[in-house]
């Protein structure tokens, strides 16, 4: 247990000092600003806005620098931030079918109707180290086709769904609000929608390891990446005063589209069952880990043997969250002085009951 | 807010709030500077907020909650009681603030015709190129390797 403690207001100035001093580094060589973490480590940024749960490039450019670059410091400082601005409300559900694609991909089908778009990926590079770099280069300027993409590409999933032969998505009866797991704690058995919004702003380390966990035969649900696509889509509101969507911006989104192993039932065929997706920014691999692990979190939704961690949702759940997760790791570091002195002592008094005990059956020995 | 109940205006009013709200900050600065507008009274000060972003499972599906997203809003009011409103993603006060103006400006007969010639459609313009340049860039990366495979077949 944590005791709170007084004291150390000096050293504890001087701390912030000298954290300031080492986040500077040397200053002979320029600082680093904001605009240039989110404009030349978008990736960075990408990853503190889904799992600081807030969609702004600035304030997690912002907070990358402010934390050196630690990414789950830079959430941390995001989460914090949020709860001081008011919830001016809820978007229109965004439409991922009219995404502006950057990129969009299928391991499942090579012909798919608009085709495969490789978009920036760093899939075909060689993964050697570009010295070239170490030196200013001039901006780039990437090729243009003649055409730009088809205004409308059909998700896989809804092509294969017209056949039959893909589990149809659709809402329940009337469309239901979700639970808000930002303004609800989040308790058990979570369902899908609960499930999907503690997915997206889960660690993506953690989420990567529950999904590789799945491919390597716990629980493994014989994923196809069905459809990847990464793109911006509107944010649309519905302001109080008109009471009609309008588009404020745009937000880029990446989404994964797992098609797995086929389930049926009496009433239904058999058929593809899914896994889905949804991130922040260019984020494809916290995408997919995310597919894999929805799709292994339904498992007693279709009937699935539960044997394996990635399958436990209160297990997954309550785990995902780095800011919980480092936060109670973390605090092990704050003084613990009552606590430990207790346990000091008692051990003491086991050893001394232990020693006398031990003498007495010593003496005992003797006199026999 | 009688104005908004016009038939015509919604839609429009749609349209020019979503180009204004997309548009680069500084471009409407230099349109207001040279539009010379009436005196307007602020209802609501610009306020940064946040909206939760709401998604489909599978796309489709139930909806869920994704996070949220940061938007600054204001409204400004002339002196007929018309009612401009801004909103805009992310922190930028003044952007709402002009997001507002032009709004406003917008739902009035005497500026209408000549904003919307001389700010909405080239800023439309604008942002219609550069959304094409980017489909270009990536449509540069589609693969076309199947398809020479099918005709050498």
């Amino acid at each position: 247990m944590y005791v709170a403690v007084k004291g150390g207001e000096n050293a504890i100035l001087n701390s912030h000092e000298l954290l300031a001093t080492a986040r500077r580094g040397d200053a002979g060589i320029p600082e680093i600003t904001p605009l240039q973490i989110r404009e030349q480590l978008r990736l960075a940024v990408a990853r503190v806005m889904s799992e600081g749960s807030l969609y702004d490039e600035d304030l997690a450019a912002l907070a990358l620098k402010q934390a050196a670059g630690d990414q789950i410091e830079a959430i941390f400082l995001l989460r914090a931030y949020r709860t001081t601005l008011p919830r001016f409300g809820y978007s229109v559900p965004v439409d991922t079918s009219r995404m502006a694609l950057q990129r969009r991909i299928s391991a499942a089908f090579k012909d798919l109707p608009g085709g495969q778009v490789l978009g920036p990926t760093y899939d075909y590079t060689q993964r050697l180290l570009d010295f070239s770099l170490v030196e200013m280069q001039p901006a780039p300027i990437p090729p243009l086709a003649a055409e730009p993409l088809p205004d409308s590409m059909p998700r896989v999933t809804d092509l294969l769904g017209h056949e039959g032969l893909m589990e149809a998505e659709l809402p329940a009866h009337g469309d239901p609000a979700p639970a808000d797991l930002s303004r609800e704690p989040l308790s058990f058995p979570a369902d899908r929608a609960t499930r999907l919004q503690n997915l997206a702003r889960g660690d993506e380390g953690f989420l990567l390891a529950m999904g590789y966990s799945t491919q390597r035969g716990y629980a493994n649900s014989h994923p196809f990446a069905g459809e990847i696509r990464m793109g911006d889509v509107a944010l649309e509101i519905i302001p109080e005063e008109l009471g009609f969507a309008v588009c404020i911006g745009e937000i880029t989104l990446t989404e994964c589209q797992m098609i797995n192993q086929f389930a049926g039932s009496r009433t239904v065929p058999p058929q593809f069952t899914r896994g889905y997706g949804l991130a922040f920014g260019e984020a494809e691999r916290k995408a997919m880990a995310m597919a894999l692990v929805d799709r292994s979190l339904r498992a007693s939704e279709l009937g699935e043997e539960m044997k394996s961690p990635a399958q436990q949702q209160e297990f997954v759940l309550s785990h995902s969250d780095n800011v919980e997760a480092s936060g109670f790791v973390q605090h092990l570091k704050l003084p613990h002085y009552v606590d430990f002195q207790s346990e000091l002592e008692l051990l003491r008094k086991m050893r001394a009951k232990r020693a006398k005990v031990g003498a007495g059956e010593t003496a005992l020995e003797e006199t026999v | 807010m009688n104005t908004i109940d016009t038939p015509e205006i919604p839609t429009a009013r749609q349209g020019w709030l979503s180009v204004l709200a997309m548009a680069p900050c500084e471009a409407l600065e230099n349109a207001l500077t040279a539009c010379a507008p009436p005196s307007l009274t602020w209802l609501r000060q610009p306020q940064t907020g946040l909206f939760m972003v709401r998604a489909r499972a599978g796309g489709t599906g139930a909806q869920f909650n994704l996070g949220e997203a940061s938007v600054t809003r204001c409204a400004v009011q002339d002196e007929d009681g018309r009612i401009g409103i801004g909103y805009v993603r992310g922190g930028n006060a003044r952007h709402a603030e002009l997001v507002a103006i032009f709004d406003l400006l917008l739902q009035k007969d005497d500026y209408r015709a000549e904003l919307l010639a001389t700010v909405i459609t080239p800023l439309t313009e604008r942002q219609q190129a550069a959304r094409l340049t980017k489909s270009r860039q990536a449509a540069a990366t589609r693969v076309n390797f199947y398809t020479m495979a099918r005709e050498q077949a």
